[in-house]
């Protein structure tokens, strides 16, 4: 087995409370979590898990107070502002609110020469890529010098990832980047996501609060609860036979659209509730 | 259509800089913003050209027209030492303006750099600028100037100086609430991960977004700094060697008796660029709000809706239906833009809710499904407008009763759970009082009765501890139990259609299968209609009789819920039914990735 990409080992995170002498609220309670270069790990859980506080760890958005994220073997917890800037080619992210993920008063091309130009990358060189970018991500190249406000939520997602894959980084932490969208326009940013990874060999972890979306993408899931990650393993296996309680009240809960199925899962549902309500007497009597 | 297809606007590229000429032309149209430019443009023009205007020295005492009267030789007259008026006035506008522009600069330098600073890193910096700020506001101004001068000596420059320190604060503050605003926009966020420096960050989006109100704050203290500094020297406190308006206005008053017009000049003059700076900072403040709200005064059109598109495929009904609560009958809903246009976003739906019935109104953001949830109600936002069609409720027709006949209707027969649970429960209010005060309005019941039923509502919409959560407040509460809450509300004056907008979409999985187990539960229990508007067809399968699927303001197919899944035939709904992940084969995993299956144990 070939070294991980990201590694992430027993990770605390905590946010300082307002408040004189407050206990600071721990956000991530030890976690840890690999993934392997080209892998799709998706990183699946309910407001409030701690799945977006990890993808922003990894960003160096979060305070990291204990444990290590080590990325090819190297360090990142604790990276000074200039250090972290150097990663920047290396690790990249796609935020889930394509309204505010991209300046408003910027042209697309603005927003995507700005990796570029940090780079030193020379300005006709850098047009050159923005074209080949928006190409990639299906997008006419006449949509560089337009405004945001012009695009509707699935074309500036494409933006958001264009963005990212700038630099050809090895790692892009995806937050949420379809939750915002429609059934349809999900369907094919979804689509987008595995081509990129197929031609360019990119790793994703991928932040969604939806199973159905991490199942598509991912070729292993890690289930978060509470700050903690409560199931991690195969993508197809977490997603259709789960062995923790709460991953298999999360699979139960979400409808399926068939009328007759629904009906069934939400017997189903009923039943393992009942189940584990009952067993978490057991033990407390015990 | 695909989503790739950019919608073509006119002029597209060219529109930043065109809003930006765009603003500046409406300031112009704008008689007060029109009127404040001159004066100020004549102001400055005056100060610059003053050699050419007159060729008196405005210092050069002549004894021989000592308060000399307007005429050929002093246009304004002279003052009491023999001055030329209008030399001095058009010399010390170069003054005053230097000096107010001084106070100006300084304030805005060190509030906008402070502000910047401590918006964007926060920490001790913010904890210490934001201390200094106070303390520069609670300080008396024209004490520290007086002080100052005390120390310092009576130089114009240095108390402008001064004051500029004193009115920094008033740009701290409104950087800092500004920077706070953006800095935690995705956008910069993504910015920092692209590795882009501070610096540049700082300048390139942050920046522009408080450039504006930079400018509005600049005007305004630029105002205050001429009154500020007229007030110095006439109180004697200036430096009378240079004329200034103040030094002027100083003369005039121990003249008074003698030559009362000398007091006329230097006032207009302090009076009309004050005013001017302060209307000009009004009038643009008013059109970049304007320029947000898109146009002003609303024209009210008269255009008449009008039904397009193909007519929806309609699934037959089982027989033995119940009669219909709800009819809508091509209703046509639009907006009415400046100019006249009307925009119309519903074009023509037709729609049944059944008595007992739980109706599903499917479609993607955009189709008109909100909009049409909205018309039922008459609750259309401003400027929005039933343009055509009929929706009958029991036998009435909804789109043409009054305001106050609806206000019998609304709340009562028919209700509504929103989407936002937290923002749709008023934060100063206690859940309690929300739930009564409807009741005993809608019911004309007792507040106690209302109380009685209110906690029995909040028992039975599975809410653990009814008497807590009745005197809690919206913030104390989760968003499910929001949602809870807002559902009690909704049935709590026994309608027979309750309007559900999304009212699952805010929630997690695992409390939106718990809230459509309570709506089901209701639902049977109470036997009321009930019609909600949502994107995902898992809750309609798990909800709904029936179900209507919407696109561009359209029905496209309607029909029950087992017919309609089973052989969905217009095109639209099949492509969106292709396009449901929920069983779809998963990715598999990947070629040399580790099949180690971790389960933490002891987590419930």
């Amino acid at each position: 087995m070939t070294e991980p990409l990201l590694e992430v080992k027993d990770l605390v995170v905590e946010y300082p409370v307002k408040g004189y002498r407050r206990k600071p609220f721990r956000a991530l309670k030890g976690v840890s979590l690999d993934v392997q270069p080209g892998e799709c790990v998706g990183l699946v859980g309910e407001s409030g898990s701690g799945k977006t506080t990890l993808g922003r760890a990894v960003l160096g958005l979060a305070p990291v107070t204990g444990g290590e994220v080590r990325f090819k073997g190297r360090d990142i917890g604790h990276l000074s502002r200039g250090q972290r800037r150097g990663l920047a080619s290396e690790i990249q992210v796609v935020f889930q609110d394509p309204y505010s993920s991209l300046n408003p008063s910027l042209t697309i091309e603005q927003s995507l020469t700005e990796p570029l130009r940090v780079r030193k990358v020379a300005a006709v060189e850098a047009s050159k890529r923005v074209r080949a970018l928006l190409d990639q991500v299906g997008l006419p190249t006449g949509a560089a010098q337009r405004l945001p406000r012009e695009f509707s939520g699935g074309q500036r997602q494409r933006i958001a990832i264009a963005r990212a894959l700038a630099l050809s980084p090895d790692l892009i932490v995806c937050d949420e980047p379809v939750s915002a969208l429609d059934l349809s326009t999900q369907a094919r940013v979804l689509e987008l996501f595995k081509e990129i990874q197929e031609s360019t060999g990119v790793a994703y972890l991928f932040v969604s609060h939806d199973l159905a979306v991490v199942r598509h993408l991912s070729h292993r899931v890690a289930v978060m609860y509470q700050g903690e990650i409560v199931e991690f393993g195969d993508g197809d296996k977490v997603t259709s036979d789960p062995e923790h309680p709460y991953t298999q009240r999360l699979l139960l809960a979400a409808p399926v659209a068939d009328p007759d199925r629904q009906e069934q899962r939400r017997a189903d549902r009923h039943r393992l509730l009942a189940a584990q309500t009952q067993l978490e007497e057991q033990t407390r009597v015990a | 259509m695909t989503e790739s297809a950019i919608v073509p606007l006119p002029d597209a590229a060219a529109e930043g800089s065109a809003a930006r000429a765009h603003l500046m032309r409406r300031l112009l149209r704008n008689g007060t913003g029109l009127a404040a430019i001159i004066v100020l443009v004549l102001v400055v023009l005056g100060a610059i050209f003053a050699p050419l205007l007159t060729h008196a020295d405005p210092n050069k005492a002549d004894l021989n027209s000592l308060l000399a009267p307007i005429g050929p030789g002093h246009p304004l007259g002279a003052d009491a030492a023999g001055r030329d008026v209008l030399a001095r006035l058009l010399y010390g506008t170069r003054f005053s303006l230097a000096g107010a522009l001084l106070a100006t600069a300084i304030a805005a330098f060190i509030g906008v750099v402070a502000g910047l600073i401590a918006g964007y890193y926060q920490r001790w910096f913010e904890s210490i600028a934001s201390w200094a700020a106070s303390l520069l506001m609670a300080l008396p101004a024209i004490v520290i100037l007086l002080a100052a001068r005390a120390v310092l000596g009576p130089s114009m420059w240095m108390s402008m100086a001064v004051f500029g320190v004193l009115l920094s604060p008033a740009f701290y503050r409104l950087v800092y609430t500004a920077v706070v605003g953006v800095r935690n926009e995705l956008y910069v966020d993504a910015a920092r991960v692209a590795g882009v420096g501070d610096a540049s960050i700082i300048g390139r989006h942050i920046l522009a977004v408080v450039r504006a109100p930079i400018i509005i704050q600049a005007a305004m203290v630029m105002g205050i700094s001429i009154a500020i500094e007229a007030g110095l020297d006439f109180l004697g406190l200036g430096d009378s060697s240079i004329p200034t308006w103040g030094n002027m206005l100083n003369d005039a008053f121990s003249k008074m008796y003698q030559a009362p017009v000398l007091l006329i000049w230097p006032s207009a003059a302090i009076a009309l660029t004050s005013v001017a700076l302060v209307l000009f900072a009004n009038t643009l403040r008013d059109e970049l709000e304007r320029a947000g709200s898109g146009g002003r005064a609303k024209v009210q059109s008269t255009a008449t809706g009008t039904v397009f598109g193909e007519p929806a495929i309609v699934h037959a009904d089982e027989p033995g239906s119940a009669a219909p609560i709800l009819a809508v009958h091509d209703l046509v809903v639009g907006y009415d833009r400046p100019g006249g246009e009307f925009k119309q976003v519903v074009n023509g739906v037709s729609l049944t809710v059944r008595r007992g019935e739980v109706h599903g109104l499917i479609g993607e953001s955009g189709s008109g499904k909100t909009q049409t949830a909205w018309s039922i109600l008459r609750l259309l936002p401003e400027g929005g407008r039933i343009a055509a069609g009929t929706i009958v409720f029991d036998g009435v027709d909804l789109s043409t009763q009054s305001e106050k006949q609806l206000c019998r209707i609304r709340g009562r027969r028919i209700s509504y759970i929103p989407q936002e649970p937290m923002s749709n429960l008023d934060p100063s209010f206690t859940i309690g009082s929300q739930l009564v005060e409807p009741m005993v309005v809608a019911l004309g019941i007792s507040r106690a009765e209302a109380k009685r039923r209110a906690l029995s509502l909040l028992a039975r919409v599975g809410i653990p501890s009814p008497e807590r959560t009745f005197s809690s407040y919206p913030h104390e509460v989760s968003g499910g139990m929001a949602q809870r809450v807002l559902i009690a509300g909704a049935v709590s004056c026994e309608p027979d259609l309750v309007i559900a907008d999304e009212p699952t979409t805010a929630l997690d999985v695992t409390v939106q299968a718990e809230i459509l187990d309570l709506l089901r539960g209701l639902q049977r229990d109470l036997g009321v209609s009930i019609l909600i508007v949502t994107h995902n067809f898992g809750v309609v399968a798990d909800l709904c009789d029936r179900v209507s699927v919407m696109r561009e303001g359209r029905i496209v197919e309607s029909g029950p819920v087992r017919e309609l899944f089973r052989d969905p035939r217009h095109p639209y709904t099949r492509s969106l039914f292709d396009a449901i992940l929920e069983d779809g084969a998963a990715r598999g995993a990947l070629a040399h990735s580790s099949d180690r299956h971790t389960v933490k144990e002891g987590a419930r």
